[in-house]
């Protein structure tokens, strides 16, 4: 036996061997379903951040006696990667997973992932917001999502540095203020003048983001997802709003140490706020800062900011009853009881109108009905259709391009050429 | 393979039973299977461990990057579309040059740096020398991120310690983030902080393993210290100096946490990628973009070719220049 040919066997030996770990490995889980009515002994529930069903979740053990697995991930960053794998590998996955707004676009084109929950769960198609629920459909009319809650949008700001400026503190004088972008963009002008000059608004891109959903009409996409950024008129208003507030910008993009540092050192006065971020502003501006901060209205009226859905993943071996489960995480009295617990706004029409949701006040933000405020923003949020990667679109082409603007890195037209140059390589999919 | 002079033995003066010889032709067999095959039993959980984390996912990416590969969705086979695509990608060059200049940046400065400490710690006269070697070292054994991390505190535009210093001498804040040339510097001060500790001890054994007679020899010629860097250690440490040539070229090609946490997370690298390398262009196609895992893998099959050659091409170098 010649030594080429011993080594050309071992090789196609070791090649086999790899194969069949590679075989075992693929075959090692069996996918057989159970029949049909069987009850699970377990459902796993997959969320990011807080979504406050640690006490529903233990209820619903209680009630229906199906063990429930609470897998919580703090940061969207480390839970979409995780997600991803789960469906690409057909494995892994929760029965019940939340999807945030940008992955959920992101993850239509690909309705088959996902258990069509139309005919598991009852008719809720009117207890919602209307256009939170249609987003929850993919293209092909399959019902993905079932709503969880909304960001929706306000204002946020500094009592005492509006008030050394020269500007009204009470929060309904400040909301009068601004009822359109215009008159926020006067309020900053007079506050820059009045406190010598410093910034009034942390970046402009996070008024683009406020602009944006306020919206008529179609954003990156239309209705049959072509890429329309560039000739859409609302992106081009929202883009010339935000560019118009550079001089009274702080320069500090959001999530940046600049921005998270600002909070504390007072380098502006006010920021947009989805309900979510009133922990993010406390957090960042620290207890000293307690009772300084208070929330008023957007302009323009609503306005939207991230918001989240319920899904089950078609890998689920117990669909009905996790979209059961699905379904009570997301009804009315859920959502309030979630909302008393870590914050989500409500998206069903009823816990909308629920005496403590809209009792609720804020304490770190001088006791601010934020209920009420929040409440009365989302019922003016404008139904808009989002594409599949608006959230790229956004975060990789429109505001780098702001911020290349807002720093000086390009002047208008430039950073206009490069939002729209990128928008379609952003966008396409 | 001299393998089979162990099968020829002598056989024994008288005939053993049938039963004796058949247990021992038996047992000869085994001996000669045990002989012929162990030794690849013995070295294949190497080759297994590598074939299934190493071959096996480098295999996979050459066939993912000839389909257009949705990671959740569809693949259909394009040949080599993606690496036609490649070539004429704007921000695939930019990646490049990007990649090229931090790397220029970071490792130049930094293995001269290296060498320099090295022979300073090479002296006979030095004391504390352990405590010295352990401290230089140091830096290597923080996590990447934590170092990005305090660098990026550093290099901030509003409250960073280098701004704050710079306002000292005259000159107004720096945009770290803003350009390329400040962004490129802020990322390779983090990887040589980091790195040049390392690559300083690695040399150092290196020169500790030249032969001291040699050293002496050429003091007795009449030698300077510095004739004697020069003329001996240099040459000598040949070998040593391509092995860390080499290992900072793979480093540098694949620089990613760094430039990544300075920007923020942001897979772009800078508003308008002033510092995305390669590795997070690969990372922006292959794993953020659901839709262009394909295109991602092309950038990793890229990113490989590139090290070889870049590799080559450095080892070529060091070893015409130390002739």
């Amino acid at each position: 036996m010649s030594v080429t040919t011993r080594r050309t066997r071992l090789a196609a030996a070791a090649l086999a061997a790899i194969t069949a770990i590679g075989g075992l490995a693929a075959c090692g889980k069996d996918d057989e379903k159970p029949a049909a009515g069987e009850k699970p002994a377990k459902l796993v529930v997959d969320t990011f951040g807080e979504m406050g069903y640690d006490e529903l979740v233990k209820q619903y053990e209680k009630d229906t006696g199906i063990k429930v697995e609470l897998r919580k991930t703090a940061q969207l960053g480390e839970y979409r990667p995780k997600l991803v794998r789960y469906l690409a590998t057909g494995k892994g996955a929760a029965d019940v997973t939340a999807l945030e707004e940008g992955i959920l676009n992101e993850f239509k084109p690909n309705p088959r992932n996902w258990a069509d929950l139309s005919p598991l769960v009852a008719d809720h198609s009117k207890e919602y917001l209307p256009w939170k629920w249609e987003l929850g459909k993919a293209q092909d009319g399959r019902l993905i999502g079932l709503p969880t809650d909304v960001g929706s949008l306000a204002v946020c700001y500094r009592k005492d540095l509006f008030q050394a400026a020269g500007l009204p503190t009470e929060r309904d004088q400040v909301s009068a203020l601004w009822p359109d972008w215009k008159g926020f963009h006067d309020a900053g002008l007079k506050y820059k003048q009045g406190s010598g000059g410093k910034a009034f608004i942390d970046s402009i891109t996070a008024v683009s983001n406020g602009v944006l959903f306020q919206g008529n009409g179609d954003l990156f996409y239309d209705k049959e997802d072509n890429i329309i950024a560039d000739t859409s008129p609302a992106v081009k208003n929202a883009w010339e709003t935000a560019t118009s507030m550079a001089d009274i910008s702080a320069k500090a993009s959001t999530w940046s140490p600049e921005w998270s540092g600002g909070f504390k050192q007072g380098t502006f006065a006010a920021t947009f706020c989805p309900s979510w971020m009133l922990g993010i502003v406390a957090d960042n501006s620290g207890p000293a800062n307690k009772g300084k901060w208070d929330v008023a209205a957007v302009p323009g009226g609503g306005g939207n900011w991230g918001g989240s859905w319920l899904a089950v993943p078609a890998q689920s071996k117990y669909p009905t009853e996790a979209a059961k489960l699905a379904e009570y995480l997301t009804n009315a009295k859920s959502q309030v009881e979630a909302f008393k617990l870590k914050g989500p706004l409500p998206t069903n029409l009823e816990a909308l109108k629920n005496e403590a949701f809209l009792g609720y006040t804020n304490e770190y933000f001088s006791n601010a009905p934020t209920g009420k405020i929040f409440g009365e923003s989302v019922a003016k949020i404008q139904p808009i259709y989002l594409g599949p990667k608006h959230q790229a679109v956004k975060e990789n082409a429109l505001e780098p391009a702001l911020r290349a603007f807002e720093n000086g890195q390009a002047d208008k037209n430039k950073a206009w050429e490069q939002f729209t140059k990128d928008a379609k390589t952003q966008g396409a999919f | 393979m001299s393998l089979s002079a162990t099968t020829a033995r002598p056989s024994p003066a008288a005939p053993p039973s049938p039963d004796v010889s058949r247990r021992r032709r038996r047992g000869r067999l085994l001996n000669r299977l045990d002989v012929k095959y162990s030794p690849y039993l013995y070295i294949a959980p190497f080759f297994l461990i590598f074939g299934v984390f190493g071959l096996y996912p480098m295999l996979r990416t050459a066939w993912m990057s000839l389909h257009d590969w949705d990671m959740i969705g569809e693949h259909s086979f394009i040949g080599f579309d993606n690496y036609t695509r490649l070539v004429s990608d704007e921000y695939f060059w930019n990646a490049l040059v990007n990649t090229f200049g931090i790397f220029a940046l970071s490792t130049i400065p930094q293995l001269l740096l290296a060498l320099f400490l090295a022979n300073l710690l090479n002296r006979s006269l030095l004391r504390a020398k352990t405590f010295f070697r352990m401290a230089i070292f140091m830096p290597n054994v923080v996590s990447v991120a934590a170092v990005a991390i305090v660098f990026g505190m550093l290099f901030q535009r509003e409250f960073g310690l280098f701004n704050w210093l710079l306002s000292f001498v005259g000159v107004d804040p720096v945009d770290w983030d803003g350009h390329r040339w400040s962004s490129w510097t802020a990322i390779s001060s983090m990887v040589n902080w980091r790195w040049t500790g390392y690559n300083t001890l690695i040399l150092l054994a290196g020169m500790q393993a030249i032969p001291k007679d040699l050293y002496e020899a050429a003091e007795i010629d009449g030698a300077g210290p510095w004739r004697q860097f020069w003329q001996i250690t240099l040459p000598m440490l040949k070998p040593t100096f391509i092995f860390v040539v080499i290992l900072s070229t793979i480093g540098g090609m694949q620089l990613f946490t760094e430039p990544l946490l300075f920007g923020n997370g942001n897979i772009i690298g800078g508003n308008q990628r002033e510092f995305q390398t390669l590795a997070m262009y690969m990372y922006e196609m292959g794993i953020v973009n659901l839709n262009t895992a394909g295109y991602g893998a092309a950038i990793a099959w890229a990113i490989f070719m590139i090290i070889i050659v870049v590799s080559l091409f450095n080892f070529l170098l060091v070893r015409r220049s130390a002739k």
